[in-house]
């Protein structure tokens, strides 16, 4: 089956009817048989994203992680949470934009919330670095996490970050410290921890908010060691192959529930979360609220030594190294 | 992560640098040196003060105790758990290249008479970087220290987190740092000596939660790779960035020694750090 060329321009024809349809939903109502061609295109526009959506290649998920329409942190603050308090500032040296820590309910209860903040357009994401958190960022969740701590509030963490951000200022402050010391923080938390991945989860940047009890990664969310382009320009120096680098990292929700990573993959709309944030929304705060009951009610002692037994398991190797080198793996 | 880009470049350049021969070029003053002199000065140009790197055999034999090192879990390998592209056949070159199975050698051993344990990446396999084995052994590493009442010492020389193993390389991190934390509660020391070059995952876990972080001159300290850096912000990066030097006016290692020193240092502040008799020192030694 020849299912590339198919999907590129399957991929072209379902952009085209989406912006025909968005034009004629705006188009004035006098427009003749504006009923029966709205629905003709509907269903048109259903009929392929069914198609290319069934199975998407990683790459396609990859797309719909990093697509500019995709729901953010201000987003999910929004639908997910209520009494919304964000509090600044790592009391070290500075606010990181890139970060967000805050008080808020989740479905009635107090919780600390921290999560990378993208922003919705090119003027905030220049503020924000989209997403790429300085060391101050990391360290001003750590300081909110032991607050947590401090409380006994459950922590909930929105991972959505293409990566640490590569500065020369983050360098200096130290960012590989304040990832380490990060992870170290959430590994060694009284509290409740759950996590989820909604957009990008971009390496080190991601874990240092990553590590939890629960970690729930959305249907079209990515996961990955280093970004697909970046693997293909070191493994054939060639940043085009991207969409092989993409299969071969095996980043996709679906891959790290296999691989143990991840706990549970919360469904998505059909073609990804910005086509009905709500519903998306719906699905992540049913299930964030579903786990945190349940790792609420594990003692803390019994918590932690479960959540360190969780990441001590991870990884794949074996003690017969005579498997190696016979080609038997 | 990032660094791997920079990584094969380097590799090509030591090759071509360091020939089989009788004669070794210094990379950074370019003079000849004469191989026998460089191994008697511990691969230090004598001319410059260069810390060529050491392999992951060369690193313990200067920092263990003649005799006294019990190797921990030689037997880990890897099974390419993503049945990645390439990964198979280059991961069997660095096991004939090398005759080791991973990048990490691990177990205990003396340091001027100080029992303790240790772990050390090794560069020459495949750059050093992190996959599941290296994230066990350490994560071992520092268990067994508490099981023994052991302090750790780490040499980290690294590239990073493994790109072969995708994610499950990036949960190594958690896994390692999760082992210090116990370490941490114990109340038993961990010096993480930092060699060139370490960089990426492993800095970004065990290697930067050190209760001493102990570099060695000259050496490449940092997260993300200078070239990415240098892409971001479309500047120039500053001299001697990410130098083992640049970290210490950053405040991120206490020390920074020569390798000639390296052996006594760890071993006068694994005394130093010892609380009640709970370090071992064999006074035979
Ligand atoms: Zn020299």
């Amino acid at each position: 089956m020849t299912t590339a060329p198919d999907r590129s321009e399957q991929e072209r024809e379902l952009q085209q009817l989406e912006e025909q349809l968005a034009q004629l939903q705006a188009a004035s109502p006098d427009v003749p048989d504006l009923e029966a061609r709205l629905q003709a295109l509907r269903e048109r526009v259903q009929v392929l994203r069914e198609a290319l959506w069934r199975q998407p290649t990683p790459w396609q998920v990859v797309q719909a992680a990093r697509h500019p329409q995709r729901p953010k942190l201000a987003d999910y603050l929004q639908r997910l949470f209520t009494d919304v308090v964000e509090l600044h500032g790592d009391r070290l040296f500075g606010d990181d934009p890139a970060m967000f820590c805050g008080l808020a309910r989740l479905d009635g209860q107090p919780v600390v919330v921290v999560g990378h903040h993208k922003g919705k357009d090119t003027r905030e994401n220049v503020h924000r670095r989209w997403g790429m958190p300085n060391p101050e960022g990391y360290r001003k969740a750590a300081r909110v996490l032991r607050l947590a701590d401090k409380l006994g509030l459950p922590a909930v963490a929105l991972v959505d970050t293409p990566a640490a951000y590569p500065g020369v200022e983050a360098e200096e402050r130290g960012q590989a410290e304040a990832i380490a010391r990060s992870i170290l923080t959430l590994v060694q938390l009284r509290s409740p921890v759950v996590v989820a991945i909604t957009g990008e989860g971009g390496s080190g940047g991601a874990l240092a908010i990553g590590v939890g009890d629960r970690v729930l990664m959305m249907q079209y969310a990515i996961y990955s060691v280093i970004p697909p382009e970046g693997c293909a320009a070191i493994l054939w120096r060639d940043a085009a192959r991207k969409e092989e680098a993409a299969s071969a990292l095996k980043l996709t929700a679906q891959d790290l529930l296999e691989l143990g990573v991840v706990d549970e993959v919360v469904p998505e709309p059909l073609g990804g979360a910005h086509l009905d944030p709500e519903r998306a929304a719906q699905a992540l705060r049913e299930a964030l609220v579903r786990h945190l009951r349940e790792v609420q009610a594990v003692p803390p002692e019994e918590r932690l030594r479960r959540r360190y037994d969780k990441y001590r398991r991870m990884g794949r190797f074996t003690s017969h190294p005579s498997d190696l080198l016979a080609g038997g793996w | 992560m990032l660094n791997w880009l920079r990584r094969p470049k380097y590799e090509s350049v030591e090759r071509r640098d360091i020939p089989a021969g009788l004669w070794a070029k210094c990379p950074r003053c370019a003079q000849l040196v004469y191989r026998k002199e460089l191994e008697r000065n511990l691969k230090v140009c004598p001319k410059c003060g260069y810390h060529h790197r050491l392999s992951g055999p060369e690193r313990l034999r200067l920092l263990v105790d003649e005799g006294t090192f019990e190797e921990w879990d030689a037997e880990l390998a890897s099974v390419d758990p993503l049945g990645f592209p390439e990964y198979a056949d280059r991961y069997r070159q660095a096991v004939q290249r090398t005759g080791r199975r991973e990048a990490v050698l691990t177990g205990r051993g003396r340091i001027e008479g100080v029992e303790a344990a240790v772990a050390v990446l090794d560069f020459e396999f495949l750059g050093g970087s992190m996959g599941s084995v290296v994230g066990e052994k350490v994560a071992r590493t520092f268990e067994r220290a508490v099981e023994l009442r052991l302090p750790v010492v780490t040499c980290s020389a690294s590239g990073g987190a493994r790109m072969q193993e995708g994610v499950l390389s990036l949960m190594q991190l958690a896994k390692t740092v999760a082992s210090v934390g116990r370490l941490h509660a114990a109340g038993l020391p961990f010096v993480s000596v930092l060699c060139d070059p370490t960089t990426g995952g492993v800095t970004a876990s065990f290697a930067m939660l050190g209760d001493v972080h102990v570099a060695e001159p000259g050496a490449l300290i940092g997260f993300a790779g200078a070239r990415v850096i240098e892409q971001t912000i479309r500047q120039k990066l500053p001299e001697g960035f990410q130098t083992a030097e640049f970290l210490l006016r950053c405040g991120l290692v206490d020390l920074i020694v020569p390798r000639s020193e390296l052996k006594s240092t760890v071993a006068r502040l694994l005394r130093l750090m010892s609380v009640g008799g709970e370090v071992t020192v064999d006074h035979r030694a």
